[in-house]
């Protein structure tokens, strides 16, 4: 028999925020986290537009030789996996008593990596890219030291699916559970928001060159969209199931009640319509669930021409007459991409338990397929008690959850 | 670069690098020790040493330094 699975912690490390008020707050005043980096323009992009995140300061909480081995996202990580355990009232003693697992989103590790064969290349000796550079500079190094911190003895797995990532690593993590093979899961995502990381991608011109004015440049959906600013930094979700929950009498925040996937089999970059349907498409199904019952859509939505469009098709076609309230919060955080679909689920459960729909910034005009939607521009108040996110990335892999109230 | 300059920039390089307080540093304190290395952050040493002064400790080498002493004086020896 299928467990019921529940999310009970939540931690993010993000330009909106770095605590779950601070980001309800900034969603719900439409605070945008996009600025106008100096540095960028001055060693060549072609778009200087990113996100401000703080760095952590990881020194109390782990020693010096450990975080050797913790490149910039799996520190983003650590700080957001400390606040969802604690949001969980799951500690250490805790975890040392149980198997406890991780599945996290991360595709890549570009400035570690490019750093330590930098020092190698320099003094043409291996010893030069120092005792960390190893970790550091796998896909999946997030897990890897994230499982020996906080020594968790279940499974330890990295989901690399570009920016569906994360959203994948909480779609296996619910179905170990609802199958029995776990009880609690720690699943998320990071993004490492250095330069290094997006400079073959600003190469490929996806960038929104809106330079003037930052914070309307990540604008989804609208018809003067002129491409995606990239993001970054970390969200956790501490899944288990009902039951394990309730025996430690943890707090219960949502519950995860289907997802469903779906591969294009298409061109690298430009997504098509019928795959992303289908994920949408195969989600309900999987959960039983009709369209009504959906109070809100979180869209995968980055602000670039062809993918707004062919996920606005998709969502109109599986909804049809019902208009369900959509917006895309990567109007606000720019593309958090291996981090967004955690948290995006983040973002949308704040808004679910806070009673509002965060407006989709700078939606000032439709263009032809967004016309069929019902985007919220501005924030409204609204009681919603289910909600679908989807994530898509490159290579055409798509990721759809459904997230109920409780 | 005299004798005392190079114990004076070896202390400070390596208390930033490994964290470690300046006054545990004493000329026959053992590094491995005194800076918490185990067999991966020993290579962070090596590092940091090749990094700053262009010298290679050969691991045979390595097997010779044991006090903080031995470090200077490989330094002291090695430097052009």
């Amino acid at each position: 028999m299928n467990k019921r699975v529940v999310i009970t912690g939540m931690g993010i490390w993000s330009c909106l925020g770095n605590t779950l008020e601070e980001v309800r707050d900034s969603l719900y005043n439409g605070k945008s986290g996009v600025i106008f980096s100096q540095e960028r323009k001055e060693l060549g992009f072609r778009s200087a537009l990113c996100t401000q995140i703080e760095t952590p300061n990881l020194k109390p909480f782990v020693s010096r030789n450990l975080r050797q081995f913790m490149p910039e996202e799996a520190q983003y990580a650590y700080m957001a996996t400390r606040s969802a355990l604690e949001n969980a009232r799951m500690d250490q003693e805790y975890i040392d008593q149980h198997e406890i697992g991780i599945i996290y989103g991360n595709d890549s590790v570009a400035e570690a990596t490019m750093n330590a064969l930098d020092r190698f290349r320099e003094f043409k000796d291996t010893a030069a890219c120092g005792s960390g550079a190893i970790f550091q500079s796998m896909n999946s190094t997030v897990t890897m030291n994230l499982a020996c911190l906080f020594k968790l003895r279940g499974i330890n797995l990295t989901a690399s699916a570009a920016c569906a990532s994360s959203s994948h690593s909480v779609g296996l993590s619910y179905l170990l559970i609802r199958d029995g093979l776990q009880d609690c899961i720690i699943c998320g995502g990071a993004q490492e928001n250095n330069l290094y990381s997006v400079a073959a991608f600003d190469g490929i011109q996806s960038f929104s060159t809106r330079e003037s004015e930052p914070t309307k440049a990540s604008r989804p959906f609208d018809r003067d969209r002129d491409g995606l600013v990239p993001g970054g930094g970390a969200a956790t979700l501490i899944l288990e199931s009902y039951e394990h929950a309730v025996k430690r009498n943890a707090p219960i925040l949502a519950e995860i009640v289907s997802w469903g996937f779906s591969g294009n089999g298409d061109h690298i970059s430009t997504p098509n319509v019928q795959g992303p349907a289908r994920s949408l498409e195969l989600c309900l199904k999987n959960g039983n669930i009709t369209p009504a019952q959906i109070g809100y859509v979180n869209a995968h939505a980055t602000s670039t021409r062809i993918g707004d469009s062919r996920e606005a098709q998709a969502i109109a076609q599986i909804f049809g007459d019902y208009k369900v309230p959509v917006t895309s919060t990567k109007s606000q955080t720019g593309h958090e991409m291996w981090m967004a679909g955690a948290s995006e689920l983040i973002y949308s459960i704040l808004m679910m338990k806070n009673g509002f729909i965060a407006g989709n910034i700078n939606f000032e005009n439709p263009d032809d397929d967004s016309a069929r939607l019902n985007i919220y521009p501005e924030t409204k108040e609204a009681h919603f008690d289910m909600f679908l996110s989807n994530s898509f990335g490159f290579g055409g892999t798509n990721s759809t959850l459904i997230v109920k109230n409780l | 670069m005299t004798r005392e300059d190079i114990v004076k920039e070896v202390n400070n390089l390596l208390a930033e690098e490994f964290e470690v307080d300046l006054e545990l540093f004493t000329p026959d304190a053992n590094v491995r020790d005194t800076l918490s290395l185990d067999s991966l952050s020993l290579v962070d040493l090596v590092a940091i040493i090749q990094q700053t002064y262009k010298i290679k400790i050969p691991v045979a080498d390595l097997k010779s330094i044991n006090t903080f002493n031995d470090l200077y004086n490989y330094i002291e020896s090695h430097l052009s």
